[in-house]
């Protein structure tokens, strides 16, 4: 009799245990809405299943981008609201306009900014991405210097405007003007380059899932861009991850914002578009 | 000088100026010139692939010696040289994994397994996987370890120097060869 109640006991006590144990490990589990993935806009993507590279960051990594707080991205985000409230002042003490000055509310203003670019522009006849859309509005229109890329201030600005996209799903525009520059950035993808004679498709389509060394391959998608990686301690642009990319592959990287990266940039976008805009990302 | 002559000496100095310069833009004739100047310059070793139908293989040495088994593991663990565990995995290396994590641990998955690799390949076939493997699996992740050409873009430092030198490839291939 004892015994029947001592195990029963110590079956209410194992039981508890490792319900509470299980409990504190907060995993985002299959199907529970936080997996970050999607199923791509456009038939032709070569990927059947897009998951962003949330889906393949640590626990705690996740942890720390869903909250607004321990998100260190956010910091530069709100950084950029003052930059967009700012009005640059000219050496003869002139004050010229702010963002918000055309813009006004930028929650409404640049809802689809983020999912949308890199655009075409009939001015330049080239793509440009957000970071060089901010720029032509500030020598343009600001009668300001332009921000040196990844540049504090540049970085929190294209962060904060791509964080009024936030869970916004990307979609770019590849047809029309664009095409050309979308073909040169697919051919860049799919290019051996560097003494490792890789090219992006090689880990990012091939192998994505696979651990090479201790780092899990994810498909290398652009929608959490500009990111908070955990490796640089700080926020980043997505061409500066391109360099680094080409520089593991042992290959000569593009200059920041240089055109074969804004056309890789495009690439990508069509590659993620479905997936919401994640910006501020963390990740490793 | 009288006119004529002035004349006569500028055509033949002209003509003398093209000659002279002719092998440079000549994209395939004096093709015994040019590719002696390739094998002047070239810093890697000369090597002969057999193809047959039922293989293709590297059956001579690069070095004409044999490599050593000890040097070959350490290239294959060592990052800045083959780092073959970044996409390899070696069963034997997974006991000293638990004493030396960070030179034997967290193997990769891209590649095979590597164990019993020297009784699935013959030692000239993996000689030629080395090499460049590309000419085994043209769509293949794995980078050709002694190659130079038709590379593109490569990184200043590493321009026209194979990964691995001809008596590293020796060693890792006699380290292989030990995976039965």
């Amino acid at each position: 009799m004892l015994l029947k109640y001592f195990s029963c006991c110590l079956m209410m006590v194992l039981s508890l245990a490792w319900g509470g144990i299980s409990g504190t490990i907060s995993e985002a589990k299959a199907g529970d809405g936080r997996e970050k993935s999607a199923v791509p806009l456009d038939d032709n993507n070569p990927l059947r299943n897009l998951w962003s590279g949330y889906y393949y960051a640590k626990p705690e990594t996740k942890t720390m981008q869903l909250d607004d707080f321990d998100n260190p991205g956010m910091l530069y985000v709100e950084e950029g609201a003052e930059l967009w409230k700012s009005k640059p002042v000219t050496q003869a003490g002139k004050e010229n306009k702010s963002c918000a000055s055309c813009h006004n509310n930028p929650q409404v203003s640049m809802k689809q900014a983020g999912a949308r670019y890199p655009v075409y522009n009939p001015d330049l006849k080239r793509m440009i991405n957000l970071e060089q859309r901010i720029n032509l509005c500030r020598t343009r229109f600001q009668k300001a210097p332009a921000y040196k890329y990844e540049s504090r201030e540049l970085l929190s600005l294209t962060a904060f405007v791509r964080n009024q996209s936030l869970g916004v799903p990307v979609r770019v525009k590849i047809d029309g003007p664009a095409k050309p520059f979308f073909e040169k950035g697919k051919a860049y993808y799919y290019k051996r380059r560097g003494q490792l004679d890789m090219g992006c498709n090689h880990c990012h389509e091939n192998n994505y899932g696979k651990y090479i060394r201790s780092n899990l391959l994810s498909q290398g998608q652009a929608n959490g861009f500009p990111t908070y990686r955990l490796k640089w301690q700080g926020l980043g642009s997505l061409h500066r991850r391109f360099k680094g990319c080409n520089q593991q592959v042992r290959a000569k990287p593009f200059a920041l914002g240089a055109d074969e990266y804004v056309n890789l940039e495009l690439y990508l976008n069509w590659r993620g578009s479905g997936l919401e805009v994640e910006t501020p990302a963390v990740r490793n | 000088m009288r006119f004529e002559k002035q004349f006569f000496l500028a055509i033949l100095g002209l003509m003398t100026g093209i000659f002279a310069f002719l092998p440079l833009y000549s994209t395939d004739g004096f093709a015994e010139n040019t590719q002696a100047q390739e094998k002047k310059t070239s810093p890697l070793k000369t090597f002969e692939i057999i193809d047959t139908i039922q293989s293709k293989s590297i059956p001579k040495s690069l070095t004409g010696k044999r490599g050593n088994a000890k040097r070959g593991e350490s290239l294959i663990i060592t990052r800045s040289k083959g780092n073959c565990l970044a996409c390899h995995l070696v069963r034997d290396f997974e006991k000293k994994a638990k004493q030396d994590p960070n030179r034997y641990g967290d193997m990769g998955e891209i590649g095979p397994n590597l164990d019993g690799v020297a009784s699935r390949y013959e030692p000239g076939e993996l000689r030629l996987l080395l090499v460049d493997a590309k000419q085994f699996f043209p769509e293949t992740i794995m980078p050709a370890f002694y190659r130079i050409k038709e590379l593109h873009r490569v990184g200043g430092a590493f321009k026209n120097k194979p990964v691995l030198n001809a008596q590293e490839i020796e060693d890792v291939l006699s380290f292989l060869l030990t995976l039965k």
